[in-house]
């Protein structure tokens, strides 16, 4: 999976919030395989480095961090974010949400544009938390994102992939692009699924920390992601409206161009 | 034997009193220049609520827990035993389910369940959990009260004293300072809450409302004041609360019901909880300091059982099992 300059051989990308506890946060992050994992400035820096413990427990785990603009509902406030993030965190990378409503943490597509330019300009690497909508997709590849992350469905809803019609569509339509299903991951299969849309790789959070037993789902979407582009990569037969026999069928009557076997 | 104690939040109280009632001569020492200015403890919930903690926390917990209701019971006044009331809006109503399977001893409450249990959220609430073997106390009286027991029997405390352990009298010192060590591995865990005052709505018991991403409760107490918390936050910042936690927290507690849009604002504070990676509570002894920490959410729920642990150090038995380190 290529995020900008570099490749990594895990697909799978974790949350950091709201695990029972930093050990079986990390427990979590070794039994998923995930080389990247979120963290959220917003709420926990306020302007120092209020979090330093926390994210130093997480770098032991030897992990490379990726900051988000969680819970940032302007440009201003994402582009701030951002800039602290690259200052504690000393990299450019950032996952850029702008939330355009507070219940559905639907993202302001307008607004992730605006800010998708200045931070671009800026040197930032940016990873776009966008939806499935195409156009969106275009403007955002325009103002310099080179990662879009589409969601499945609305931040915590664990509701799989709503859209699987325009998740293809925007598989198809940027085939060279790095595309991530991030948001809305419920359980493994839903995570398969998308890998086997064809998506570069999956984030997801809640799905694991808020599990009965975080370390073990860690594993489950460990296998369950390997699982989908394995598939993908193996081309999988595709849905066909009638079936078809495995093996030649010979000796057998053939009633109305239908085979039995 | 004379034990000096460092700090006097709720583990340095507990730990003062335990040893004074095992026959210790205890000294406490307290920064602060009076009771629980400088005290996460001071601004806990004082739920004791070893089941719901288990939702989230070690099940190592419960057992000692369960046993802390009993220690406080006995040693301090207003220990309500009226369990703890789960409930969730009903658009999230499949957190009960959620919460219900992952904890133990509840009961399963319909809509008369728990208008039977509060009659104040009467028609509010479709379904709820009942956790009857749970209790709260109000832990500025709490402490006030193991302060007095402790000097009942000969104990003594200093405010306004900054003493360091190394340079402490005695032939055991207990370190309770919380933060001021220089534990590589301890944390701060940002809480902050509030302290509302209405009598227009009565709870008998603390409870718990559940929500996808900012489950809070409200504990009720004595004279219509009722704490609201708290907030969970992965930060060492000191200041004040933020408008985002007020915000959620008086969201909360007017969606638990609408009444306290009246509510009169008393308090709205942030505390730094001490935890480890575990996030479960430490008692280490190095030589002739025996250090008690990282007691995270649970204080009132893990003191008594820290400071039954540092007392056996202190008095050079086997610590116990060790069931909350």
């Amino acid at each position: 999976m290529r995020i900008y300059d570099d490749i990594f051989s895990s697909r799978l990308m974790l949350g950091t919030a709201r695990y029972p506890s930093p050990q079986i946060l990390r427990q979590a992050i070794l039994a998923s395989g995930a080389e990247i994992v979120t963290v959220s400035l917003r709420r926990e820096a306020a302007g120092e480095r209020a979090g330093q413990k926390f994210w130093d427990l997480i770098r032991e785990t030897g992990v490379k961090v990726l900051p988000n603009t969680a819970g940032c509902h302007s440009v201003r406030e994402a582009v701030t974010t951002a800039e602290m993030a690259r200052e504690v965190f000393g990299t450019n990378w950032i996952k850029l949400e702008v939330i355009g409503d507070a219940d559905t943490l639907q993202p302001d597509l307008f607004g992730l544009v605006e800010a998708t330019r200045i931070l671009s300009a800026e040197g930032f690497q940016v990873l776009a938390y966008t939806t499935e909508d195409l156009v969106a997709a275009d403007r955002l590849v325009e103002a310099g994102a080179q990662v879009l992350m589409p969601w499945g469905s609305p931040i915590g809803s664990a509701r799989g992939l709503n859209n699987v019609y325009g998740l293809r569509a925007m598989r198809a339509r940027f085939p060279d692009l790095t595309l991530i299903v991030d948001a809305g991951i419920g359980v493994p299969s839903h995570a398969a699924r998308a890998m086997e849309l064809g998506y570069d790789g999956v984030l997801l959070s809640s799905a694991v920390a808020l599990a009965g037993d975080p370390v073990a789902m860690a594993r489950a979407f460990r296998l369950s992601v390997e699982a989908g582009r394995l598939a993908f990569e193996a081309d999988p037969l595709l849905p066909r409206d009638m079936a078809e026999p495995s093996t030649p069928v010979l000796g057998r009557a053939m009633l109305g161009g239908a085979v039995s076997s | 034997m004379k034990v000096t104690v460092i700090g006097a939040g709720v583990a340095g109280l507990s730990a003062a009193l335990t040893l004074a009632e095992r026959g210790a001569a205890v000294t406490l020492y307290e920064r602060s220049e009076s009771l629980g200015d400088a005290a996460a403890s001071f601004l806990a919930g004082g739920m004791l609520a070893p089941f719901c903690e288990a939702e989230s926390a070690d099940a190592s917990i419960v057992a000692p827990g369960l046993a802390a209701i009993d220690w406080w019971a006995d040693r301090v006044p207003g220990v309500m035993r009226n369990g703890t009331l789960v409930v969730a809006p009903v658009r999230d109503a499949g957190e009960i389910a959620r919460f219900g399977r992952r904890t133990s001893s509840a009961q399963s409450l319909d809509a008369a369940g728990v208008d039977a249990l509060e009659p104040d959220l009467a028609g509010r609430f479709w379904q709820g959990l009942h956790f009857p073997a749970e209790a709260h106390l109000d832990p500025r009286i709490a402490l006030g009260a193991l302060a007095d027991r402790m000097r009942a029997l000969g104990g003594t405390i200093h405010f306004g004293s900054n003493v360091q352990p190394e340079a402490a009298m005695g032939d055991t010192v207990i370190d309770c300072r919380g933060f001021v060590g220089d534990d590589s591995e301890l944390r701060s865990v940002r809480g902050e809450m509030l302290i509302l005052r209405t009598h227009e709505i009565h709870l008998a018991r603390p409870v718990r409302l559940l929500h996808p991403r900012m489950p809070v409760y409200v504990v009720p107490r004595a004279g219509g004041l009722f704490m609201v918390g708290a907030t969970m936050i992965e930060s060492a910042a000191s200041g004040g609360p933020t408008l985002r936690a007020a915000v959620e927290l008086m969201n909360a507690a007017y969606a638990l019901h609408p009444a306290f849009a009246e509510a009169e604002v008393l308090e709205m504070k942030a505390g730094r909880r001490p935890a480890f990676p575990d996030n479960l509570p430490r008692v280490t002894r190095s030589g002739r300091i025996v250090s008690v920490n990282g007691l995270y959410r649970h204080g009132f729920l893990l003191a008594p059982d820290c400071a039954a642990k540092a007392a056996d150090l202190a008095f050079g038995a086997q610590p116990r099992e060790e069931i909350a380190a």
